[in-house]
């Protein structure tokens, strides 16, 4: 205990209030190391929120929730890569256009939802290793989706790292016509991406609507989407920095969140800024880090590709 | 096989052509979604189309558009600069917020002295919060190349708390039985932002519209600033060789589209509105977004977006109170036209040519 904050809670607290944003980030991760800037994560999340709600309440299987959230924010990233790669819209409009219509279908489908509780999601039971001081509520008191988490972390690190298909999406998104050049099949490349992205930003948000949270309400991410955007920055497009900075930003909630439970007189609205301020305070000092280093973005974010050109 | 064609200039035709095509596209999209909830398609078209302008009570509908296109307007116009040099200000919301907060704070800071200078002070005040608010991002951005993007979004945020926490804090009415929010401007003669013209619902928004408008053509289309403006988003590489400074250049475009957002949050607290709750910001800074791109970033086409918007949110509470429909389906609604414009928007910039040319 320190000022009426248990820091055991705190750090159990904060794997969970990461999650959510940590999978939308590391999805985000390969779909712009593909050279596709999708600013519409705000939209796949909240959609698969919905979706993942909807599901796992018809049929008792958060399980199912998951996979149809996933299917739902995939679905989403689908149509922005119909409309930037083979449309070849503007990228940073398209993704707007993405979260509004997100937001707003989303609502439709999720009314009569509100007030409703979703089936509970399992936690993984791992014997006397929770009974452990310390590490046992941090590391083994979760559910499953945290842990599972981590492994896509893991998973998309080495995938991007020392694979093949890895070399080729980061082919892809540093230079679209060399790759294109070499016979690699751009538009594919990126739609598998965008798909991957949209999936995870899905699973993220119905982890939102189905644990964290646990209910549906309008506009539930309230920004997470664009704090997984900014986590992508901030870890300079490397997964195992995702990872920090997605834990980081969840430890700051966590805080703000007990801050707000022990009583402290600051008020509530204010607390709730923290977040969204020291996202920008981060990003600024990131930036400033970077002012005269290499950039760390891969070379064709937010370029459309055309073979005639 | 369908292959695109790039054409060697854009199609100026087709430029004019898309936004009509994805209107049309979108009502005929949106008409399934209405079937798709179980309403008639056809009936909730005239419902959100037609029966505010021409059915009965279309009177008050009519004052209802002014009232709702004036601060997608303004909001649009200042965005429309940045968008064209390729500095994306999506915090309009939060900059509305701000001078809508600062504005109001002015007004409740001197409550109940009367004095015809009260306005103006509260109009300034408005522009200067938005101003300052649009100046984060654009300082952040030439100081250190942090995006204006996120930095602009976070801080919609930021507001939004600092909107609830003024409405049950500084702000909040003392006379107001502990509800939260402000006193409301509409009874404070000096403050209040009036309808001008009996019947027609311009407040003095509408009339900074109007000047929005007319101030943006001769900026973009007359003056040299809008040419390099221009410049600096087509060809950034040109544009420096030509002298464009690109952070004088974000500052401006920041600072413009803030101090427009402010100007319309203000009109919007001390006119229809009327006081400062924690609910007040109604997504008109989104929604100003969608109205941009909709009039292709064009005075003129801005102007007739902001009202064609502004009859989808009338049509939309009618249908509401009609048909029962639910008030996001608007939200989607508005949403498929982006997107449709978006799409549509290829033929522009590319021929379709079908088989022939290997994909």
């Amino acid at each position: 205990m320190m000022g009426g904050i248990d820091i055991i809670v705190l750090i159990a607290t904060l794997m969970a209030a990461s999650t959510p944003v940590l999978l939308a980030a590391t999805g985000e991760l390969v779909a712009e190391k593909s050279g596709v800037l999708n600013l519409g994560v705000e939209g796949m999340m909240i959609m698969g929120a919905v979706g993942g709600f909807a599901v796992a309440t018809a049929t008792g299987s958060p399980v199912l929730g998951f996979a149809a959230g996933a299917v739902a924010g995939a679905l989403l990233a689908l149509l922005f890569a119909v409309l930037t790669q083979i449309f070849l819209s503007n990228q940073v409009a398209t993704g707007l256009a993405l979260t509004l219509f997100g937001l707003g279908l989303s609502a439709l489908i999720g009314k009569g939802y509100e007030g409703v509780r979703p089936p509970p999601t399992a936690k993984l039971e791992f014997g006397p290793l929770a009974d452990i001081p310390v590490l046992g509520p941090i590391l083994f008191s979760h559910d499953w989706v945290v842990y599972a988490s981590l492994v896509l972390v893991a998973l998309t690190w080495a995938v991007l790292k020392y694979t093949r298909a890895g070399l080729i999406l980061r082919a892809v998104g540093e230079s679209h016509d060399a790759a294109h050049a070499l016979g690699y099949r751009v538009v594919a490349v990126r739609f598998a991406a965008l798909a991957y992205g949209g999936a995870l930003a899905g699973m993220g948000g119905a982890y939102l609507s189905l644990v964290r949270v646990p209910q549906w309400t309008e506009g539930m991410t309230a920004g997470a989407g664009w704090i997984a955007l900014a986590i992508v920055v901030f870890a300079s497009w490397r997964a195992e920095r995702v990872l920090i900075g997605a834990y980081l930003f969840g430890g700051i909630t966590a805080l703000q969140l007990q801050l707000q439970a022990a009583g402290y007189a600051i008020p509530v609205h204010l607390l709730s800024m923290a977040p969204y301020v020291i996202t920008i305070i981060v990003l600024v000092i990131l930036s400033a880090a970077h002012r005269h280093g290499v950039a760390a973005a891969p070379a064709a974010l937010g370029r459309s590709f055309h073979a005639s050109n | 096989m369908i292959t695109l064609i790039k054409r060697p200039t854009p199609s100026k035709g087709w430029s004019y052509a898309t936004p009509v095509v994805a209107v049309l596209a979108t009502m005929v999209a949106g008409g399934l979604l209405f079937a798709a909830l179980g309403k008639n398609p056809v009936e909730a078209i005239r419902v959100i189309f037609w029966d505010p302008l021409f059915g009965a009570n279309a009177a008050y509908f009519r004052s209802q558009l002014l009232v709702k296109a004036a601060p997608l307007i303004l909001i649009a116009s200042g965005l429309a600069v940045g968008f064209r040099a390729g500095i994306w200000n999506i915090g309009a919301e939060g900059q509305y917020i701000i001078g809508a907060i600062c504005g109001a704070a002015v007004a409740l800071s001197v409550y109940p002295a009367e004095s015809a200078w009260l306005f103006p002070a509260m109009v300034i005040a408005g522009a200067l919060g938005g101003l300052l608010w649009g100046m984060i991002p654009a300082l952040l951005k030439t100081l250190f190349g942090t995006s204006e993007i996120l930095v602009s979004l976070m801080l919609v945020y930021v507001a939004q708390n600092l909107l609830a926490y003024v409405a049950f804090g500084p702000l909040k009415n003392p006379q107001g039985y502990g509800f939260p929010g402000s006193r409301n401007l509409q009874q404070y003669p000096s403050a209040h932002n009036p309808e001008l013209i009996a019947g027609t619902g311009a407040h003095w928004g509408v009339m900074a519209a109007i000047v929005a408008v007319i101030a943006l053509y001769i900026l973009m289309h007359r003056h040299i600033a809008g040419f390099r403006i221009r410049v600096a988003g087509e060809a950034p590489r040109a544009a420096r060789f030509a002298g464009v400074v690109p952070a004088r250049l974000v500052v401006f475009c920041l600072g413009l589209s803030g101090a427009l957002a402010g100007l319309a949050g203000l009109f919007e607290v001390s006119g229809p509105s009327g006081q400062i709750t924690d609910s007040f910001n109604a997504g008109y800074g989104f929604t100003a977004i969608i109205v941009a791109f909709l009039g292709r970033l064009h005075p003129l086409g801005i102007l007739l977006a902001g009202l064609l918007m502004a009859l989808t949110y009338i049509g939309g509470d009618m249908a509401q109170l009609i048909l029962q429909l639910p008030a996001a389906a608007i939200q989607v609604f508005q949403g498929m036209l982006l997107f449709f414009l978006l799409g549509f928007d290829v033929l522009t910039n590319y021929r379709i040519r079908i088989g022939g040319a290997r994909a």
